[in-house]
């Protein structure tokens, strides 16, 4: 097999003296989808803020690409084309969405700018009538949308995207999830999620990886891991009748 | 709560209007016991001696009262409804009319020395709003676009006076060559501001101006050898039109032109000097908007990890935030080296500072057109009252907390996007 677009190996990351991630081995290979799932407060976030430096590993490695990552500033992580929809989604409030798209295109090359608009007008239609819309005033679904086409806005090798179904109506956590497939197969988009809906993401996920307490306890493809008891019962059957249909 | 109480409180608020007036009163007795109640005076031993006055300690916690439950009683306890005062249609024209406001006020500018040219009072403060209509913008930029709260503004424009006047005395050097190395010595200095503050926001920041701004002023009282002192830079050359002097004298600019000597042609040179620096301010932060640089700040505002997430170098874009803001406020400084022919540590305290920022703030955070509004009605106000000394900072209190009631966000708070569809990509 050849090498891996991201690799993580024994990333251990302190909030001051809490330890937060506890030797997280991890792999992603170009042109896959894996799915990190977990408790609240196990480490997904974190681990997905690790990889942009902020915080920073204080032990293991992170290499994306084959170059180390892991001491480099978050600005030129970014510039690497990885690019991330942030948990809190973090969008600019007061800028309008066309300036928001704007700003996710800061590392890619300003020619094909109207052409990326384009893009992800059609893959999120709801975007294109609110184009001058200030960021702060669209709707919370609206606004996860918004972050994921900014990040998209980059022509990102890597996407990385912290619980985009969140807040979101289970018909359009659905076009969500049937969007970042879509980008997968067409565009040969890796991707990189994390997801409390379990059931959805494993089902989407190639792979995928449980986190428990920062260390990651299971990993296999994502019809493995649905099928697995412990997954069943620590994150499907207490909300998600369906996976007993699947 | 009961029916009752939210029918009598739809009809008339007494009670309510009591509490919050009797709660007013007592933070006023707290307040005006000390400070008007009491007085210390010089008896005619030359000890100080208290004398009290009760009376108009009574009469202002009176007012309070009275004020306070009038306004509960009026308006209820939400804030004052002003907007609602002011019916739609009026409102709708004065919104169109605002469009035209920028270029008329532009215009007036242009024309105030054909117009008052017989008004030497006029002129000068013509030069004094200008002035500050440009500090007003320099702070913009650090200020407004890139949300980094500066207390110590006071300091460029000093560093750029006392370059422009070192520069001058010394090595009499002409303005036109000093003002871009003041603009430069200023700049550089705001790196250095920046460098401390790369990872401070908002209180600790300005903390951390503030006392920069102190730490200058100090630094010119005390090097008496390099700054004079106290006794600041005086014979500070005055301006020439390029390089002819304004004076009754042969070679000077009236006798090259034919004119008849008259020291006004100076204060009108000075008048639109500052115009066309402010001009310049104004221009380029405008087209700093449009940039990747202007961009990355008023972003930076909003959020520094996510533009971090997005490739934005924070440190090189607050230091250049630092760094522009200053070399306007460099600019500025020269100006004002040149126009007095005198500067002293006396003209750049913290005062100064607050002014500026009480400009950006009223006139609305990020809008040019606000800040030159508000730096005329700042300093048109101060004039205006000016005969009534005592009461001038009362009445320009009273404004300026009027004004924040009537507008939380400044004059102008509407923030025009930079970016439109179908625009040609820089
Ligand atoms: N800035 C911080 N300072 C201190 N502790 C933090 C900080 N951010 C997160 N933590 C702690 O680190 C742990 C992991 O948090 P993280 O946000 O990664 O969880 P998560 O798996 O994303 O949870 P959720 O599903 O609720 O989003 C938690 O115990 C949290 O309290
Ligand atoms: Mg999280």
């Amino acid at each position: 097999m050849t090498e891996p677009l991201l690799s993580i190996r024994g990333v251990e990351t302190f909030y001051g003296n809490i330890m937060a991630l506890k030797g997280i081995d991890l792999n992603v290979n170009e042109g896959e989808i894996v799915t990190l799932i977990g408790a609240n407060g196990s480490g997904k976030s974190t681990l997905m803020m690790t990889i942009f430096g902020n915080p920073r590993a204080s032990k293991g490695a992170i290499t994306f690409d084959g170059r180390d990552i892991t001491q480099m500033p978050s600005h030129e992580i970014a510039r690497l084309h990885i690019a991330q929809s942030p948990e809190g989604r973090r969008i600019f409030p007061h800028m309008t969405v066309l300036e928001n798209l704007q700003m996710g295109a800061t590392v890619a090359d300003p020619t094909h700018f109207d052409e990326d608009v384009k893009r992800v007008c059609t893959l999120f239609p709801l975007l294109e009538q609110r184009m001058r819309q200030r960021g702060g005033t669209l709707s919370g679904g609206e606004q996860q949308m918004l972050a994921i086409a900014r990040a998209l806005m980059s022509r990102p090798r890597l996407l990385l995207l912290d619980e985009p179904s969140l807040g979101l109506a289970p018909m359009l956590a659905q076009q969500i999830f049937r969007t970042i497939r879509e980008l997968n197969v067409r565009d040969r988009l890796t991707v990189f999620l994390v997801e409390q809906n379990a059931f959805h993401a494993l089902k989407l996920a190639h792979r995928g990886y449980v986190i428990v307490n920062g260390e990651i306890t299971l990993s296999g493809t994502g019809h493995e891991l649905l099928a697995r008891p412990e997954v069943r019962a620590a994150y499907l059957d207490g909300g998600r009748r369906e996976a007993h249909g699947a | 709560m009961s029916n009752e109480a939210a029918r009598s409180s739809r009809t008339l608020p007494l009670l309510p209007a009591l509490k919050d007036a009797t709660l007013s009163a007592l933070v006023a007795c707290g307040l005006f016991f000390f400070m008007i109640g009491l007085r210390t005076e010089q008896g005619s031993t030359g000890a100080l001696e208290i004398t009290t006055r009760f009376e108009t300690f009574a009469m202002l916690v009176a007012l309070v009262f009275a004020g306070s439950f009038l306004r509960t009683l009026v308006f209820g306890r939400g804030p004052i409804p002003l907007g609602r005062a002011i019916p739609p249609s009026l409102a709708r024209q004065v919104a169109s009319a605002s469009r035209f406001a920028a270029p008329a006020l532009l215009i007036f500018a242009l024309l105030v020395p054909v117009l008052f040219y017989q008004n030497r009072y006029l002129l000068d403060l013509g030069i004094l709003v200008l002035t500050y209509v440009m500090l007003g913008w320099g702070l913009n930029i650090v200020v407004g676009l890139a949300g980094l709260l500066d207390l110590g503004y006071v300091a460029f424009y000093a560093v750029g006076a006392y370059s422009y006047a070192l520069l001058a005395t010394h090595f009499h050097l002409s303005f036109w060559i000093c003002l871009p190395l003041a603009g430069i010595l200023a700049a550089f200095w705001g790196v250095l501001l920046g460098f401390p503050v790369l990872r401070l926001r908002g209180d600790y920041l300005a903390i951390v101006t503030l006392a920069f701004g102190e730490i200058i002023r100090l630094v010119l009282l005390n090097w008496q050898s390099f700054t004079g002192g106290p006794n600041g830079i005086s014979s500070i050359p005055r301006p020439s039109f390029f390089g002819l002097p304004f004076a009754d004298a042969e070679g000077s600019f009236s006798w090259t032109f034919g004119l008849e000597y008259s020291p006004t042609h100076r204060v009108v040179f000075l008048f639109y000097l500052i115009l066309a620096l402010a001009l310049l301010t104004n221009w380029v932060t405008i087209r700093l908007r449009r940039l990747p640089i202007g961009r990355a700040w008023e972003a930076m505002r909003e959020d520094e990890i996510a533009c971090r997430s997005l490739g934005i170098n924070t440190t090189t874009t607050k230091l250049t935030a630092f760094a522009i803001g200053a070399m306007f406020g460099g600019f500025a400084g020269s100006f004002f080296a040149t126009r007095q022919g005198f500067i002293s540590p006396e003209s750049f305290t913290f005062g100064e500072s607050a002014l500026v920022l009480a400009i950006v703030v009223l006139g609305g955070m990020g809008s040019q057109l606000g800040v030159a509004v508000a730096a005329l009605v700042m300093l048109g106000g101060f004039e205006l009252f000016r005969e009534f000394q005592l009461y001038r900072m009362l009445v320009f209190g009273f404004a300026m907390v009027l004004i924040m009631i009537w507008r939380p966000r400044g004059l102008v708070s509407t923030r025009e996007p930079s970016l439109y569809l179908g625009e040609r990509k820089t």
